[in-house]
Formats: structure tokens, C-alpha cells, sequence
């Protein structure tokens, strides 16, 4: 087995007096699929925007396919683009196209040409079913075909790790199946992928992991039918309940 | 006063043929002026904006201080200073130098107000993408934010131009020769005020179609809100 693609260890996070991650280890292997549940302010968001430094760390370490990225001589913008994130509000640039949300990192932080850019743009929009919706602008897109479009914007820059932040909470439920379908053909290309959402289906039928968070700490992890059918901790216990409750 | 006194005295044409090469003179000043003084202005203001990004207090106290003194100072009296006043300094400055500065500290100042509001009217959200596949801040900003918050306040940076187009005739007072100064030259001469209602017509000639775009990009916006 190959080693750890991102190894985060005793990460901890303060917003002033709130002190929102309490040392949180997280090993995801290459093509591991990992699944992040919590209540809210638990601190899902927090870590995943840790993981790409959107948020300082206040301690711990955090290593992503080998590049220590809170050494202070690491280009964290280089690194960047080995870590894709796609949000919750999809955050397309509603001034450029499709083509051009995707192709400006190619073009601007890659130095690609624009036809190379594009090209490869073009090619990240199709992996996304979404090649005949390049010349759109996100405002002419559904909320779905937006969060296809962030998706590719992310894929496009061939990252090692993807981290997914609630994509669908946001799209009306007839929406979401487009963008777990486009999910799950990244996760069967092989992906690595960390996943904050509360798609229950979803992780079930995917996730190799799921881990359940609560007040800022990992409180159980396991595979899904492990902690969705029998969780050992009772915090775990009351939150599933509760999804499922909410869901029924 | 009769009728004809009255044409004769603001707008006679044998008067506006003798006035008219002093004019035209004038009018292609104050457009080189306006060529230089709005981008200049516009430079400043996009300064600002950038620095009121920076979160730091050892920039945003000295920042918020200039702003407020550039926008309190009537520029008429910043410009007299700058042209009269830095003499005293040992600080000799020709007429459109003057102007050039006096516009690049008050209109700086404002231009730089209204893009720190375009630019704090774009989600904080378009800024964490873009870092997140790896741009710079200042990519970050160049390329989705301020193209943005341009186009959110689009209406107030015509606006303000539109102010500044019309505040270069305060040049007139260091005796840059530009189409107000022109014309009270040529009103001087001629004894008589046609040459004033003919600046007046240009300056209207020359900024109306401007009043009407901005006219109707003000109802769009207003549309696009509702
Ligand atoms: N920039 C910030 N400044 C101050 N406090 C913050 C900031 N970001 C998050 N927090 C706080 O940190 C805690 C954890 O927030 P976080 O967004 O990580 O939770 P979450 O698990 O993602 O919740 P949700 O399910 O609602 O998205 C919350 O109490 C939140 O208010
Ligand atoms: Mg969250």
C-alpha cells in the first residue's frame, strides 16, 4: 500500500478565544475516498479549509503528496494546485464563461497558452458532461451545471487530493444527482478525495471512510456500515439519528 | 436692455467667429487635461483600493487619514496651495503639474472610495477560489475581483469622472489655458459674454451624452435590483 497522499496531524484552530480544532489527525490514503459528518460548528470547514491553507493552522502539521505545506519556503500557491476544493456556493467567476472559469488558473498560474489552456479546459468541462456549456456564463447556468463547472475548474489543474465542502447543500434535490454522479466518475478515475457533506446515499454506495467530527475533535471513524449501522459512540449515535430522521 | 442688445451681447456670431480659434484652443486643453488628469486620479484611486485590502492598522489609520483630508480639502484651495504655496518650500511647479497633483490627491481619494466599495461588494467567496487553485492575491484581485467590483460600481466611477471632466475648468485659476480660462480671455477682449455661453454650450455639447449614458445605466441597475 502506498504511503499517505495528505497527512494532517494535531491540527489545531483558534478564531481568537474559539478554539474550533482540537488536534486533529487525518491520514487519507491514495484513491481513499473520505467522508467528513458533524454538526454544524463541529468544524468540518475549518479543517478542510486548513488542508489547502484557505485557513492558518494554529499548530500541527499538514503534508500533501509529500510537500510540507506550513514550511515557510513551500510556494503555496504551487502547491495549491495539487489540492482542488469545490464549495458549498460554487464561488464560478459570473464574468467569464464556463471555458474561461476554467482555463484562467491554466492559463495565469500554469503559464499555459490560450489555446492550450483552453484545450484543456475544454477537456475538463467534458469529464463533467458539460463540453456544450463552455461559452456560458454562470448566470445562465442551473445551480448544478454551476457546481459541475467549479468542479472541472478544480480537476482541470490534474490535482493529487480534491476536497469537497457540502457541494450539494446548496442545489434544489433534483439537482443533486448531477453533481454526485460527476463525484463519483472522479472517484472511479481514481481520485483522492475528502468529502464534508451529509449525502448519506452517497457515502454509503462510495466512501471507503467516514469520519464523524464533534466540537472540533474526530470523535469515531470507520467504514460507512460500520458507522452508519453501528456506531460505537453515543455523540455518533444521536447525530445519525437525527440525519435520518431529517431525511425520512 | 433690448432684444437685440440682449444677442448681442451673449450670442453674437460675428463675436464667436473672432473668439472662436482662442476656444477651440481652450477646448483641446481641457481634453488633454481630462486625458490627464482622470487616469491619474484613476491610478490614485485604484492605489488606495489596493491598500485598503491590506488589513494591517499600521496601514489602514494612515489610509483613512489622507483619504479624509483629500476629500475635505475644497480642491480649489489644494490646488492654490500646491501652485502658490510650495514656492515657499523652494518647490517651483509649472500650472499643469500643479493641476496634475492637486487632481491625483483629490480625486485619488474619491475614485479610491468608490472601488474599495466595488471591491468590498464582491463576495469574499470569489477571492478563496480563485486562491485555491493556486493565484497569487494580487492575480486573485486583478483578474475576478476588481473586474467585478468596476462593473458594481460602474455608475459612480462615470460619475465621478464626469465631476472631474468638469472640475478641470478650476485650472483656470494658475493660468493654464484651458476652455473656461479661454473664454474669459476672449470675453476680456471682446467686451462681451458670447464667448462664455459658447464654453458653456461645449461643455454641455461635450458631457451631455455622458449624463444620458449614465441615465441609463442607473435605471438598468435599478431594474437589475428589483
Ligand atoms: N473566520 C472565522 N472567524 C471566526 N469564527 C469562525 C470563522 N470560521 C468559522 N468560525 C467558527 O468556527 C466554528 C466551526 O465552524 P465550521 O464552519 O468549521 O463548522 P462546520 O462544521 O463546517 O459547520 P456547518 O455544518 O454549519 O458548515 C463555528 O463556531 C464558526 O462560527
Ligand atoms: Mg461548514
Amino acid at each position: 500500500m502506498p504511503g499517505p497522499i495528505l497527512e494532517a496531524r494535531g491540527l489545531h484552530k483558534h478564531f481568537g478565544h474559539l478554539h474550533v480544532l482540537k488536534g486533529v489527525d487525518l491520514l487519507v490514503q491514495e484513491r481513499e475516498l473520505v467522508f467528513v459528518i458533524g454538526p454544524s460548528g463541529s468544524g468540518k470547514s475549518t479543517l478542510l479549509r486548513c488542508l489547502n491553507r484557505l485557513e492558518e493552522p494554529s499548530a500541527g502539521s499538514i503534508t500533501v503528496d509529500g510537500i510540507d505545506l506550513l514550511d515557510r519556503r513551500t510556494d503555496i500557491n504551487k502547491a495549491r494546485q495539487r489540492i482542488g476544493m469545490v464549495f458549498q456556493s460554487f464561488n464560478l467567476y459570473p464574468h467569464m464563461t464556463a471555458l474561461g472559469n476554467v482555463a484562467l488558473a491554466l492559463r495565469k498560474v500554469q503559464g499555459r497558452g490560450r489555446a492550450e489552456a483552453e484545450a484543456r479546459a475544454r477537456e475538463a468541462l467534458d469529464r463533467v458532461h458539460l463540453a456544450d456549456r463552455a461559452g456560458h456564463y454562470p448566470g445562465q447556468l442551473s445551480g448544478g451545471q454551476q457546481q459541475r463547472v467549479a468542479i472541472a475548474r478544480a480537476i482541470a489543474l490534474e490535482p493529487r487530493v480534491m476536497l469537497f465542502d457540502e457541494p450539494t447543500s446548496a442545489l434544489d434535490p433534483e439537482l443533486v444527482g448531477g453533481v454526485l454522479a460527476a463525484m463519483r466518475e472522479l472517484r472511479e478515475s481514481g481520485m483522492t478525495m475528502v468529502v464534508v457533506s451529509h449525502e448519506m446515499g452517497f457515502a454509503r454506495a462510495a466512501a471507503d471512510r467516514v469520519i464523524f467530527m464533534d466540537g472540533g475533535r474526530i470523535v469515531e471513524q470507520g467504514p460507512p456500515a460500520a458507522i452508519f449501522g453501528a456506531p460505537q459512540e453515543e455523540r455518533t449515535r444521536a447525530f445519525i439519528g437525527q440525519i435520518e430522521r431529517n431525511h425520512a | 436692455m433690448t432684444f437685440d442688445d440682449f444677442l448681442q451681447a451673449f450670442f453674437s456670431w460675428e463675436i464667436l467667429e473672432q473668439a472662436w480659434p482662442i476656444l477651440w484652443a481652450g477646448f483641446l486643453n481641457t481634453l488633454v487635461l481630462s486625458a490627464v488628469v482622470v487616469p491619474l486620479g484613476f491610478i490614485g484611486g485604484v492605489i488606495l483600493a489596493l491598500l485598503s485590502t491590506l488589513r494591517s492598522r499600521w496601514v489602514r489609520w494612515p489610509l483613512i487619514a489622507w483619504v479624509d483630508l483629500f476629500r475635505s480639502l475644497p480642491p480649489l484651495v489644494l490646488l492654490v496651495f500646491v501652485y502658490a504655496g510650495l514656492p515657499f518650500a523652494g518647490l517651483e511647479v509649472s500650472p499643469l503639474t500643479a493641476v496634475a497633483i492637486g487632481f491625483f490627491l483629490n480625486t485619488g481619494a474619491y475614485y479610491g472610495e468608490i472601488l474599495r466599495a466595488g471591491i468590498e461588494s464582491v463576495p469574499h467567496g470569489q477571492t478563496e477560489a480563485a486562491r485555491s487553485t493556486g493565484l497569487t492575491a494580487l492575480q486573485a484581485l486583478g483578474h475576478v475581483v476588481l473586474p467585478q467590483a468596476v462593473r458594481n460600481v460602474l455608475p459612480d466611477l462615470i460619475s465621478n469622472t464626469l465631476e472631474v471632466v468638469k472640475l478641470t475648468s478650476i485650472a483656470s485659476v494658475v493660468a493654464l489655458p484651458e476652455l473656461l480660462f479661454q473664454a474669459r480671455q476672449a470675453q476680456s477682449v471682446t467686451y462681451n459674454a458670447t464667448p462664455i455661453m459658447a464654453a458653456a454650450v461645449i461643455y454641455f455639447v461635450l458631457l451631455w451624452p455622458v449624463v444620458r449614458l449614465l441615465s441609463r445605466l442607473e435605471n438598468r441597475q435599478m431594474a437589475g435590483r428589483r
